[in-house]
C-alpha cells in the first residue's frame, strides 16, 4: 500500500514539490489522513509544496524530523498564539495547546488567535481552528486546563519539548519542574512592554530556576507596562527559532544564557547566567 | 577605598537612567546601595547578577565588578 501511495506520488510530483492539490488527491484516493499523507510524501524524499520556501534552511530530512516533533504550547495567548501559527506553518507534525481562558477584549491588541467575533471562546478551541485553516496535516491537541505540578507530567507525555508561553513567575517555575522531572528541554519566553527575554534549557541546566530564583510572588512590569502587539510577535519568533534547533539537534552549546531584547533601543543581548 | 563597579540596566530600568556606566562607589557598598542611589524600587527588582551569578541585595560589591539589574518579565 505504502509503495503504490509513493508512486502515486512521485508520478504526479512537480521535480520533488507535491502540489497541496495532490496531496488532498491521494488522502481521498487512498483513504489516508493528511496527516499520513505528509508523513508518506516526506519519507520519499519529496516535499510537500508549501514548505518549499522553508528551504534551504531545512533539508527534507530536517523537514520529516519537524513533522514527526511533538511541542507542547502552553499559553495561547500574546506569545502562545504566534509559536502556535509559526509551528504549524513550519511544519511541526504535533501540538500540544494548553490554557484554561476564553478571549476577551482586552487581547485584541496582540494575540494573533483572537477577534471580534470569538470573543468569549476558548483559546484553545481557536488554536485548533486556526491549525486546521492553515495547515490541516498538522494535529493540535487542546487542552482547556491550566498547567499546575499537578497536571503537568501528564500533559507533556510524549512531548519532545515545552514551550513557556505562560503569564506567571510561579506557573513557569513549575513547568520547569515538571520538564526537569521527565527530561524534556524547555524554550522560555516572557514579555513586558518594549521589553522581552526568551532562554532555552535543557534537563539538568536549570538556567530558568536561577533567572527567577526567589521571585515566584514577583509581579512582572508587565503589569505596569502593558504588552504592545510587537512585543510578543518578536519574542514568540525568537523561541520558535530556539524550538527549530532543539528539535532539529542544533541547539547544544547555546544554552545557560538569556537572551535579552530591547526593542526601544532595538538590541539584542546574550547575558550569561 | 573608592571602586569602580560597571553598572548595567536592563529593560524598564534604562528609562531616564543608562544601559550601561562605570560608576565610583566607597568599599562596602552593598547592591541595595546602588539600588536606592539609583532609585529603583525593590519590589520591581528581579534577577540580580554580579559578574554573571546571581546575587542577593545584601552582597557587597568588589572593585571591578560587574552588576547587572533586571526588572521581572512575566507577561505571555
Amino acid at each position: 500500500m505504502k509503495e503504490i501511495v509513493q508512486q502515486y506520488l512521485q508520478e504526479n510530483a512537480t521535480g520533488d514539490l507535491v502540489s497541496w492539490k495532490c496531496q488532498l488527491e491521494a488522502s481521498h484516493r487512498f483513504s489516508l489522513p493528511l496527516a499520513k499523507t505528509e508523513e508518506l510524501i516526506l519519507e520519499a524524499r519529496l516535499l510537500p509544496a508549501r514548505y518549499q520556501r522553508n528551504r534551504d534552511t531545512f533539508s527534507i530530512e530536517q523537514q520529516r524530523k519537524l513533522f514527526h516533533s511533538c511541542v507542547a504550547v502552553i499559553g495561547c495567548g500574546g506569545l502562545g498564539g504566534h509559536i502556535i501559527e509559526s509551528l504549524a506553518r513550519l511544519g511541526v507534525g504535533k501540538i500540544v495547546a494548553v490554557d484554561p481562558d476564553i478571549f476577551e477584549e482586552h487581547n485584541l491588541n496582540r494575540q494573533i488567535l483572537s477577534s471580534v467575533d470569538f470573543l468569549g471562546w476558548s483559546k484553545v478551541a481557536l488554536a485548533a481552528t486556526r491549525v486546521a485553516d492553515i495547515n490541516p496535516a498538522i494535529t493540535l491537541i487542546p487542552v482547556k486546563a491550566a498547567f499546575t505540578a499537578k497536571n503537568g507530567k501528564e500533559l507533556l507525555q510524549n512531548v519532545d519539548l515545552a514551550a513557556d508561553a505562560l503569564d506567571t513567575v510561579a506557573s513557569r517555575l513549575e513547568l520547569a519542574e515538571v520538564c526537569e522531572e521527565i527530561k524534556i528541554p524547555l524554550v522560555h519566553g516572557a514579555i513586558a512592554g518594549w521589553f522581552g527575554q526568551v532562554l532555552t534549557q535543557y534537563p539538568g541546566e536549570r538556567t530558568l530556576q536561577r533567572l527567577y530564583e526567589n521571585l515566584s510572588q514577583s509581579i512582572g512590569a508587565e503589569k505596569k507596562l502593558g504588552n504592545p502587539a510587537f512585543t510578543p510577535a518578536v519574542i514568540a519568533g525568537i523561541e520558535v527559532a530556539e524550538i527549530c534547533k532543539v528539535l532539529l539537534g542544533s541547539g547544544q552549546g547555546q544554552t545557560g544564557r538569556i537572551i535579552s531584547v530591547n526593542l526601544q533601543d532595538m538590541e539584542m543581548e546574550k547575558i550569561e547566567i | 577605598m573608592p571602586m569602580l563597579v560597571n553598572v548595567k540596566l536592563y529593560a524598564s530600568f534604562r528609562t531616564d537612567r543608562f544601559a550601561m556606566e562605570s560608576r565610583h562607589y566607597p568599599s562596602e557598598t552593598t547592591i541595595r546601595d546602588v539600588v536606592h542611589e539609583l532609585s529603583l524600587q525593590e519590589d520591581e527588582l528581579g534577577t540580580i547578577l554580579v559578574n554573571s551569578r546571581r546575587a542577593g541585595l545584601h552582597a557587597h560589591l568588589a572593585d571591578g565588578d560587574t552588576l547587572a539589574l533586571f526588572p521581572v518579565l512575566s507577561g505571555g
